[in-house]
């Protein structure tokens, strides 16, 4: 599958983004450049993290008049999946691509840990591997991550199951105290409501690698992926196998 | 907060300035020539008579305003290390993996194998944060990524290394210090987090010895392949000098010279002497200059514009290459108008770089700085008379020679002397140290002091997983990241520390302490040092006991880097850290970093299941004067360091190592603030919000009945550590150790909680998680939540 990573001036998570999705998951994954008007034949547009413009005026809100948001815009209309991580997600709702806003964290503070995601609906192409109530450890690294919406919008989310995933205590309980940053309902991730567009505060490609201390956050990928070439995933999985015993076969013995 | 000249009322070398600043309604020319250079003048650019007469010598005339101003700034102790320098020679710089010298360019460069190498360095912003904690420290940030990425590598991580007066209670003092240390964490995470570099481990002390004089340290480490290492050499006549990033303003002028004096109550009139930094301009100068530099035949030489900006980039790369520059000031990038020569060479404006260009290349150059929309100019060329020649509405305002100027600064023999109550100072009354009636409320009184209890408030504020390679994050002895080489991944550890109490009771030991403690929290990860570089803060070097201090604690750091063979690749002189209230602790801080051999070694500090036998290497111990405890908890501030035993040390860090090659050890901490009981709380919580956490645990603990609880558990005798270890391995690595000449013994066993210790006469105290997690996990938090 053919991922387009944007960069905007001050994208830092690109990189990131990029070796989880090439390194981790074999997938054709390249970096567009904000300059450009087109796609570039990619399947599925990922917006990363960072600080857009400085996060200057307000976050994200002059990426969005960077020339390549114009193609992410049409293409997500015409159901191309997008995720929006963090500045992305910021970029995304500025864009009018995801309602709501992101606002300062309650507390005032930057905050970075690894916060437990509870997953709140399978029924989307983004966790459709998941299950409910399923327990995803995944970090966050943000100031401005209190996500805030009128309460008719807020309302409509919830009716809608647009509310993808909520900041939760160990035992999955939606709790003030497991809020890090304030954000209305304990929200952490949204879809659209045609349910190809997706952002999220937390980082999953922070937690893709067991040598990081999560891959949960892999399953957010793996998802997409397998919704867009069913057995896609199976056949990576064999590849890699075959690929080991291949090197098996050929390293000598240890000692 | 922007500073402007006029708000600079103090007589001070900034201040200086304000008069070519009137005069500049004139001609530029008549503004150079129109300021008399009077004997106070001088003294206000911080230049002595002597000083004064050497600039003479060398220009073989009287200098003008700016030439003036261009010697001070190049002649402060910040960039001539003119007080320090004989000192820094007695540090070991050579080895069979250095790749680039201490002092040859803006950082060492040190061999990682694979062709792959690691430039880093530390470098203190001390007085900047004491006047203006937030742009003080962000602008540190931005300096030294600047330092790392002018040598072609990319910055990978950033530690700091922080002191501050104390922080709690309701008193003036502790009010400012936590405005102080809240300002200096802010900005260090504005900047680092904006950049995208994660800030992964430090180290954050509080002693009323830094109240006024707080210590801002950052370190930051790059990588590179051998091939990409760039120098700072202006060679080539008639190649090009580009000017690239952010524009020239009257910001931080002179600041080099103002951190080259003491902190007075009038250092806030300095205020515009402190840099204001865009961490979105840095990260867009570091895309665009790594994209240049893969160019390869583009790119000459690179110096980035920090202390002395302007000045010190364009005379340093001509006296590396052995050459003269040329520039004229109109073609400078400028923010505002109307700026004198004077403003323009001494500015500290953040964000620039210097990039000498091959002839031909400049379009190359041109388009990339276009596509990452900063400014480029090509400002002037390479020349081959020596001179740097700087020119103004195409007159010459300023004509040194490079060399001299850059090179031949004075260097001072200062006088020392061993002060007069270091006696005092080590003398340990042990008959007033009383047995504890309370080791319950102790231990969490000790957890709960700022300098033990845990930095969870300040790291959660770094983005510490930012470019996913932080594979131990804050909380452990030591960060460990993974890079990314043609070799597959290299796995780094890396730490800062100092106690800047041995310091004082025993600057030479203290500093070997200082080496040994670094080298013993990277052995605890797993890792095997590779290389050194230091932090040096102390008060006043005209002062002699100061210097004394100096001159033993860079013997002592000398001595720990030879024993272990480390070389010292640069680092960072800060002297003049005194205030009205006196001195700071001599402080040298060092950084260290390692190598952990196979990702199987990584090893974190924190027990990880219940059921693993506890190991306490390096026995009980019985060192109690000096340590946290006997200072805090008894106010005992005298009293003589724990002895340092390099052999000792190196047998202790081997057999960790060894340990941990051999398999089955889960968890290794070693033991220094605060002791054993220390050691333990924090094996026991510290995991408690890792990513991968196995929840906080508790243990169970017994002393041998031969010895004093309080000592057992606070005492600070060096060479020991804490290791957890399945249990099916323990008598194999107990065995292990011993023939590795390391004393082990079982003491315990990780349990789900309480941690419950038996004390010598057969009571058994305990401490609930909870309890533990209040003291040791929220203190400073709540401290820094206070109104």
């Amino acid at each position: 599958m053919r991922w387009a990573i944007l960069q905007f001036p001050g994208s830092n998570c690109d990189q990131d983004c990029l070796h989880v999705l090439r390194n981790v998951l074999a997938q054709d994954a390249f970096y567009l450049w904000h300059k450009e008007t087109d796609l570039q034949g990619a399947e599925a547009v990922v917006v990363p993290g960072g600080f857009s413009y400085g996060d200057y005026l307000r976050c994200g809100a002059i990426a969005r008049f960077s020339p390549i948001m114009a193609a992410v815009k049409k293409a997500a209309a015409d159901g191309m999946p997008v995720v929006g991580i963090c500045n992305g997600f910021q970029v995304l709702c500025e864009a009018g691509l995801l309602p709501g806003a992101l606002l300062r964290n309650r507390g005032l503070h930057f905050i970075c840990e690894t916060v437990n995601l509870r997953v709140e609906s399978p029924a989307s192409l983004f966790t459709r591997g998941c299950t409910t109530g399923q327990i995803l450890r995944v970090p966050i690294a943000h100031g401005e991550g209190c996500y805030f919406a009128d309460p008719q919008t807020l309302q409509e989310l919830e009716w809608n199951g647009q509310v993808l995933f909520r900041y939760a205590d160990n035992l999955g309980r939606v709790t003030p105290d497991a809020n890090p940053n304030g954000s209305a309902h304990n929200i952490a991730g949204i879809r659209n409501l045609a349910g190809n567009v997706l952002g999220m505060m937390p980082h999953p490609e922070r937690a893709s690698e067991d040598a990081l201390g999560s891959a949960d956050g892999k399953v957010i990928f793996e998802n997409i992926i397998e919704w867009f070439q069913p057995g896609a995933l199976a056949a990576l999985a064999k590849a890699a196998k075959a690929a080991q015993q291949s090197a098996a076969a050929t390293a000598p013995m240890p000692a | 907060m922007v500073p402007t000249m006029t708000s600079s009322t103090k007589k001070t070398s900034a201040s200086a300035s304000s008069s070519p600043a009137t005069a500049s309604k004139k001609s530029a020319q008549s503004a150079v020539g129109d300021v008399p250079i009077t004997p106070e003048l001088i003294a206000d650019h911080g230049i002595t008579p002597d000083e004064y007469q050497r600039i003479i010598g060398i220009l073989g005339r009287e200098p003008n305003i700016t030439e003036l101003g261009i010697f001070s700034v190049m002649w402060s102790e910040h960039c001539s290390y003119k007080n320090s320098r004989l000192e820094l020679k007695k540090f070991p710089t050579t080895g069979p993996t250095v790749l680039v010298k201490a002092g040859d360019e803006n950082a060492g460069v040190i061999d990682i194998g694979g062709g792959w190498g690691v430039a880093f360095k530390i470098e203190s912003h001390n007085h900047p944060s004491a006047v203006e904690p937030f742009q003080g420290a962000a602008t540190g940030v931005g300096g030294i990524l600047r330092d790392i990425f002018t040598m072609g590598a990319r910055p990978v991580f950033l530690l700091n290394s922080l002191r501050f007066g104390d922080i709690r209670g309701d008193s003036p003092e502790a009010k400012h210090n936590r405005r102080l240390l809240s300002g200096v964490v802010a900005g260090i995470a504005h900047y680092g987090n904006c950049i995208g570099v994660p800030t992964v481990g430090g180290e954050v002390v509080f002693d009323d010895s830094y109240q006024g004089n707080p210590l801002v340290n950052v370190f930051c480490l790059g990588v590179l392949r051998h091939s990409e290492i760039r120098r700072g050499k202006a060679t080539g006549t008639g190649n090009p000098v580009f000017y690239v990033g952010a524009r020239t303003g009257r910001d931080g002028l002179a600041g080099a010279a103002f951190a080259s004096r003491d902190l007075t109550e009038d250092s806030k009139a300095d205020r515009p002497a402190v840099q204001v930094g865009d961490p979105f301009m840095e990260k867009l100068l570091l895309e665009a200059c790594l994209e240049l530099f893969k160019e390869e035949e583009a790119v000459v030489g690179v110096q980035d514009m920090g202390a002395a900006g302007l000045t010190c980039s364009t005379c340093e790369t001509a006296s590396r290459g052995g050459t003269g520059i040329e520039i004229e000031l109109d073609l400078v990038p400028q923010r505002e108008p109307g700026m004198t020569p004077y403003e323009t060479m001494l500015s500290e404006s953040q964000e620039r770089m210097l990039i000498i260009v091959r002839k031909g290349h400049e379009a190359t150059v041109k388009r990339i700085f276009e596509k990452w929309d900063l400014p480029a100019a090509e400002i002037g060329m390479v020349t081959d008379d020596g001179m740097m020649r700087v020119k103004h509405h195409g007159v010459t305002v300023a004509e040194i020679p490079a060399r001299q100027l850059a090179d031949e600064a004075p260097v001072y023999r200062r006088e020392f002397r061993e002060p007069a109550d270091l006696a005092e100072r080590q003398s340990f009354n042990f008959e007033a140290f009383g047995e504890s009636t309370d080791l319950h409320a102790d231990v969490l009184a000790v957890c709960a002091t700022p300098t033990v209890a845990s930095k969870r408030w300040i790291y959660r504020q770094f983005d510490h997983q930012v470019r996913v390679g932080t594979v131990v994050t804050p909380g452990c002895d030591a960060a460990v990241v993974r890079v990314e080489t043609d070799d597959g991944w290299k796995y780094l550890a890396s730490t800062v520390d100092c106690n800047g109490h041995f310091c004082w009771v025993n600057p030479r030991e203290g500093g070997r302490h200082a080496v040994v403690e670094a080298a013993r929290n990277l052995a605890m990860t797993g890792a095997t040092p590779i290389a050194v570089t230091d932090n040096l803060n102390f008060g006043n070097p005209l002062i002699p006991e100061i210097f004394w201090q100096l001159r033993e604690c860079v013997e002592g750091v000398a001595e720990g880097c030879r024993f272990f063979e480390l070389p010292v690749t640069g680092g960072n002189v800060s002297l003049y850290n005194q205030s009205p209230l006196g001195p700071i602790y001599p402080t040298p801080t060092i950084g260290m970093v390692g190598v952990i051999a196979e990702e199987r070694h990584i090893t974190r500090s924190y027990f990880q299941r219940a059921g693993d036998v506890i190991v306490l290497l390096g026995g009980f111990g019985w060192e109690v004067a000096s340590s946290l405890y006997a200072r805090e908890l008894r106010g005992m501030r005298n009293g003589q360091m724990p002895e340092i035993h390099m052999v000792r040390e190196r047998l202790l860090q081997e057999a960790v190592r060894k340990m941990i090659d051999a398999g089955g050890v889960t968890s290794a901490h070693d033991i220094s603030d605060g002791g054993l009981a220390v050691a333990l709380v924090e094996s026991c919580i510290a995991g408690a919000t890792a990513p991968a956490s196995p929840g906080a645990l508790g243990a169970r603990v017994t002393l041998p009945g031969y010895l004093r609880a309080d000592i057992a558990l606070f005492n600070e005798t060096q060479a020991r550590a804490v290791l957890s270890v399945e249990p099916i391995h323990a008598q194999t690595l107990l065995t292990l150790a011993a023939e590795l000449g390391v004393h082990g013994e079982i003491i315990g066993t990780v349990e789900a909680g309480p941690l419950a210790i038996t004390l010598p006469d057969g009571r058994t105290v305990s401490w609930t998680l909870a309890e533990l997690e209040e003291s040791w996990g929220k203190s400073l938090a709540k401290e820094m939540d206070r109104v």
